[in-house]
Parts: C-alpha cells; sequence; structure tokens
C-alpha cells in the first residue's frame, strides 16, 4: 500500500472519510435523543482519547503504567484554574496548556520507568494516580477553595459562542479527538512510532542503534499525559459538568487499562473499539435486564454479572487474543477475504509469490 | 581474497586495552589487549565461555569493564554506552537475536536509521514537509539494504513468524543501516546450515569490500573464521592466546591445545 496523502494510504482516507460523514452528518440527523449524546457519545470519545494516551505508553513503548486518571485530574483542574484565572487564553488556549501540564505530571512520574520495568513500574506509576488527587484534595487553592467538595464547571466558550447543548459539545469533543487521533497516528506510523515500539520489543538492540532510552521513554509519558490530560478537561466540561476529585479514581484508571487492552494493544483503533466496548456493554445489559426479563432480575445484579463477565472476557481475550478486537477484527476481515476472493485479491496473491 | 581491494587496511580504529571484567567472582575476561584495523574483517574465537561475547559488550558498552580502556577512532572512551558507541558509529548484531519481533522487516532496518532522523516527534505528528524528505531519504536506504540482502519477498512479513536464518540476515541488515564504519556480528552463524553459512559469508565479505565496513565477528566455525577473516584473535578463559593472521593462528600451539586438548 503506498500512501496517497501524507502517510495514509488509499484505505485510511477511506475509512476517515467513512468516520467523518457518520459523525458529523448521520449521527447528529438521526439521533436525537439528548441521552446518547450525554452519556454515551461525548464520555465515548473523552474515554478513548484517553486510552489513545494508554496506548501511546503501554500499548506502543511497552511501558505497564496504571495512572491515567491521575493525568485526567491533572488535565481537568487545570482547565477549570486557567478559565478561571487566565481567561485570556479561550477555551482551546486552555486546552492546549492543560494538556500541557498533565505532561509535566507525566514527564515526573515517567522516570521511575528507567530503573523499573514490568509489575513494579505498574506499582511506581500508581503514585501519579493517588499523589495528585491527593494535592487537589489538599490544597483550597486548586479548587478555588470551595466547601462544598463538588465545582460546577464553568460553561464552555469558543471564539466569543457558547457551547453548552449537548450536540454542540459533542461536536467540540469530536474536533479535538479527531485532530489528536490523526496526530497519534502520524507520530504512531513515523519514526516517533518506530522508536517506541523498539524500546517496546527489545530495549538493549533499541539502545545499540542509537534510540536513548530515557528520552524516548518520557517522551512517551509526556505524550501520553496530555493526551489523557486533555481527556480529562473534556471528560469534566462536557461530560461529568463539574469537577471533583473522586470522578478521577483508580477505578477510571483501571476502566481506560481494560479498554486499552481488550480493544488491542499497540492499535490506534483499538481506542476506540475498547471504549465503545466497555460503556455500551451495561447499557446494553441494562436493556437486556429490562426488556428481556422486564425487570425481574435487581439492577444491583445486573451490575454484578457485568462485573463477573468483563473479568472473564479479560481472562478470555489475554490467552486467546493478546492483541484484542482490533486484532480480532482484522482476523473476520482477513478470513472474509480468503472466503470470497475478488479479482484484486488474487492479484495481490500472485504478486506476493513471485 | 587474491583480487585488489578497494578500501585498504589501514590504522588501527578500535583498540581494546588491558580489558578486565568479572561477575562476583567470576572472571570473564583478564587482560585482555587486541586491536582492530580499518576495513578488516576481525574475527574473535575460542571455545566456549572463553569470554567471547562478554568482549563485545564491553567494547558496546552493554558490560563495564573493571579495568582497562576502549579507544574508538582515536579516542579513549570514559563511560561507554551502547548509545553513545552508536552515535560514534558502531553498530552490533546480538548472539541471541534482539530483532524488534512485532514490527515489520522493514521497519526493525528503518529503526536502524534512527541516527540519521533529525526531526522530532512534533514534527512528525505535524508531518511537516521536511519529516516527508528524511522518511523518503530513510525508506529508499532501507530498500537498497533490503535488496543487497536479498530478503525482498519478506520485507511486510514481522520478524517474529520468520526462520532463525532470515532473522540474522534481517539483524545484519539493521546494524548495516546505521551506516556504522564499524559491525560487531555476535556469532552471525550459529544454528545455520552449511548454505545459509555460506551465504552469510558473502554478505559479510561484499559488505566489508563494497562499502568498506570494519567488520569484528565472533564464530565457533573455525574453517568458516580461517576462510574470511583478515586477523584472528583467540581468547581462551578470558586471556589472548594466539593474535595474528589465519595461518599464525593455525599454526599457534597454545592454540591447537586449546581446541585439542592437551596430553596430561
Amino acid at each position: 500500500m503506498k500512501p496517497v496523502f501524507m502517510t495514509y494510504t488509499k484505505k485510511d482516507l477511506i475509512n476517515l472519510a467513512v468516520c467523518m460523514v457518520l459523525s458529523v452528518l448521520v449521527i447528529p440527523t438521526f439521533i436525537t435523543t439528548e441521552y446518547w449524546y450525554t452519556s454515551i457519545l461525548i464520555p465515548w470519545l473523552c474515554l478513548a482519547l484517553a486510552t489513545i494516551g494508554q496506548q501511546i505508553v503501554m500499548g506502543y513503548t511497552g511501558q505497564l503504567a496504571l495512572g491515567a486518571a491521575g493525568f485526567m485530574a491533572a488535565g481537568a483542574f487545570a482547565m477549570f484554574n486557567l478559565i478561571l484565572r487566565v481567561p485570556d487564553l479561550g477555551f482551546v488556549g486552555s486546552l492546549i496548556v492543560s494538556g500541557l501540564i498533565a505532561a509535566a505530571f507525566g514527564i515526573l512520574f515517567g522516570l521511575p520507568s528507567l530503573k523499573v520495568r514490568g509489575i513494579y513500574l505498574m506499582v511506581a506509576t500508581l503514585a501519579s494516580q493517588f499523589f495528585i488527587i491527593w494535592m487537589i484534595d489538599k490544597f483550597g487553592w486548586f479548587k478555588n477553595y470551595d466547601s462544598s467538595g463538588i465545582i460546577t464547571a464553568q460553561d464552555i466558550v469558543i471564539l466569543g459562542k457558547p457551547f453548552t447543548t449537548p450536540l454542540a459539545m459533542y461536536f467540540v469533543c469530536l474536533a479535538v479527538t479527531t485532530v489528536l487521533t490523526l496526530l497519534a497516528m502520524n507520530m504512531a506510523r513515523g519514526s516517533t512510532g518506530r522508536n517506541w515500539m523498539a524500546v517496546r520489543d527489545m530495549d538493549i538492540a533499541a539502545e545499540s542503534m542509537g534510540v536513548s532510552l530515557l528520552r524516548t521513554k518520557v517522551q512517551a509519558f509526556a505524550i501520553s499525559a496530555f493526551y489523557c490530560g486533555v481527556a480529562g478537561a473534556l471528560f469534566a466540561f462536557c461530560y461529568l459538568k463539574s469537577l471533583e476529585p473522586v470522578a478521577f479514581d483508580i477505578k477510571l484508571s483501571f476502566k481506560i487499562l481494560f479498554m486499552c487492552i481488550l480493544g488491542g494493544l499497540g492499535t490506534i483503533n483499538g481506542a476506540f473499539i475498547g471504549a465503545a466496548f466497555i460503556l455500551l456493554f451495561p447499557v446494553l445489559l441494562n436493556a437486556i435486564g429490562n426488556n428481556v426479563f422486564h425487570g425481574a432480575i435487581d439492577a444491583t445484579i445486573i451490575s454484578s454479572i457485568e462485573q463477573v463477565i468483563f473479568g472473564g472476557l479479560m481472562i478470555i481475550f489475554m490467552i486467546y487474543e493478546p492483541l484484542g478486537m482490533a486484532k480480532l477484527w482484522e482476523n473476520i476481515k482477513q478470513k472474509w477475504k480468503t472466503k470470497i476472493p475478488s479479482s484484486t485479491n488474487i492479484k495481490s496473491s500472485l504478486s506476493k509469490k513471485t | 581474497m587474491t583480487q585488489e581491494r578497494k578500501f585498504k587496511i589501514g590504522k588501527p580504529i578500535l583498540e581494546v586495552k588491558n580489558i578486565s571484567l568479572s561477575f562476583g567472582g567470576v572472571k570473564a575476561i583478564t587482560d585482555t589487549s587486541f586491536d582492530v584495523l580499518e576495513h578488516e574483517v576481525r574475527a574473535i574465537i575460542g571455545p566456549n565461555g572463553a569470554g567471547k561475547s562478554s568482549m563485545l559488550n564491553c567494547i558496546n558498552g552493554i558490560y563495564k569493564p573493571q579495568q582497562g580502556t576502549v579507544s574508538f577512532k582515536g579516542k579513549e572512551i570514559t563511560n561507554i554506552t551502547p548509545n553513545l558507541m552508536a552515535q560514534m558509529g558502531l553498530s552490533r548484531t546480538f548472539q541471541n537475536l534482539a530483532l524488534f519481533k512485532r514490527m515489520s522487516v522493514l521497519d526493525n532496518i528503518l529503526v536502524g536509521r534512527k541516527l540519521h532522523t533529525k526531526t522530532n516527534f512534533l514534527e512528525v505528528a505535524f508531518q511537516l514537509p521536511k519529516v516527508k524528505k528524511e522518511e523518503k531519504i530513510n525508506r529508499e536506504r532501507s530498500e537498497e539494504i533490503i535488496s543487497f540482502l536479498e530478503i525482498e519477498n519478506i520485507k511486510n512479513t514481522p520478524v517474529g513468524k520468520l526462520p532463525y536464518g532470515l532473522q540474522k540476515k534481517v539483524e545484519l541488515g539493521r546494524a548495516l543501516a546505521t551506516d556504522s564504519s564499524v559491525i560487531l556480528l555476535d556469532e552471525p552463524m550459529a544454528g545455520m546450515n552449511v548454505e545459509e553459512k555460506r551465504d552469510m559469508c558473502r554478505f559479510i565479505l561484499k559488505v566489508n569490500d563494497e562499502l568498506g565496513t570494519t567488520m569484528v565477528l565472533i564464530e565457533h566455525d573455525m574453517g568458516v573464521v580461517m576462510d574470511i577473516s583478515d586477523r584472528v584473535v583467540v581468547l581462551d578463559y578470558g586471556k589472548v592466546i594466539g593474535d595474528g593472521t589465519p595461518d599464525e593462528v593455525r599454526s599457534n600451539q597454545k592454540v591447537i591445545d586449546a581446541y585439542l586438548g592437551v596430553e596430561h
């Protein structure tokens, strides 16, 4: 496949066009219920963005990190304070600076990755999760000395126009997510991504080729935290519409980790698939509980069943398809293609042989 | 090797002086010195456990010797790291294969172009024109190496799926992609059959002949070593017991003893 435009092949451009048409035209025309925007689409985009951050550090660079929610909290509270104290920055400017502030935390908490690896690194990165939440709780300045514990997020205003309806907020999230996803894809496919993967697959060889472990790992942590920070800011301002440190607890970090693993380590589209699955699965179970069993099953039991099924799925994926749903999807497409060989496939298989 | 060489053997490019390395109480290398001349094929041989791989790891900076110095291109290098040596123009392959298993052959070789990649991650993210230009140059060079090594048919295959012999070739390719002046090869022919070995010898000589790359290789197979190297250093129990041309080494009594055993 030859790239047609920048690093994108024809297939990529078609995929991109399909996604854009779906998300910009089809969804806004056909989905009119607010519930879908406020409870599914907006959190999906935000969490997918955070999952891309987790992918960069874990899927591409191979560093087991667990603290995405901490960086999200850093981004969210940075956003709150920037809009409050530096109103001149504007929404987009604040969003970028919040990402950069989260990235600074990422660099700080990524430093242990130079000395420890694997499960030990995971424990070390947990420090970021607890430290950031503790810091926000401890120092009243971050919450503007609000005593209630929950702060209402400011309204989103871009270039003087308010973005307060669910649909408008969805478009804000969509725009940010699209831009950052494309940038992540460029990095992952370019020399930056090759350095990440080289460190992941064989760090000693990477170093012998001139890839600096320090720079590559710290860079991955910083970019990952940037993505998480921006995602956290969007999560707070578009989805929660409030800021409370509890919303960014360790449970959310684990959720993002699961999205990353189920979606497929080392893939960008896996981030979207994983996030969609984990968000939609409880909705689906609830719908089944209500419609098939007509509420005969208690809601608490359903949420327990959810946990059980998640656990089971994680184990099944780890054993049979460690590369997650993105790989599963690839395999299905591959099988479909081999079953019905089109003329182009025959051509390509012939050219492979020669 | 009777014909005239394009690159004449020159001055010492790599000098190892009085290196001693021990792991706890075990002495891997004791007071070892030798040199490598520019553009030559230099072999390090010796029985198992003689300290050959440890020697390469000391040169490359993966191990830190307790004593001794390594000089490269006339400079004595005090704090050797693999990264620094790569930047100075010394590349290597590994004994037990250290490829990037989930990446394709082409991507593996492209990582070897790292030191010729000057653009940073932001420039890559925004795909600035200079990134595209650089990527194009790096890809062309990598494709050249791929066709040089005759592995065009597998260039998009993930390396982990390839058989051992081909993986060894890819590793040589990755080392070549760095355009280094010296390449250290740690048992490039281990576990290969006769035909594959002959192939690998051909590539090593071809690289040395056409690019003038200095090759330092470790090998078990005496026959192969004697055929392709200009000079051989023999290690046994971490000490140099012979150093010279293949013929000199072959007739060295100490070497014969080490390889065939001594009558007691």
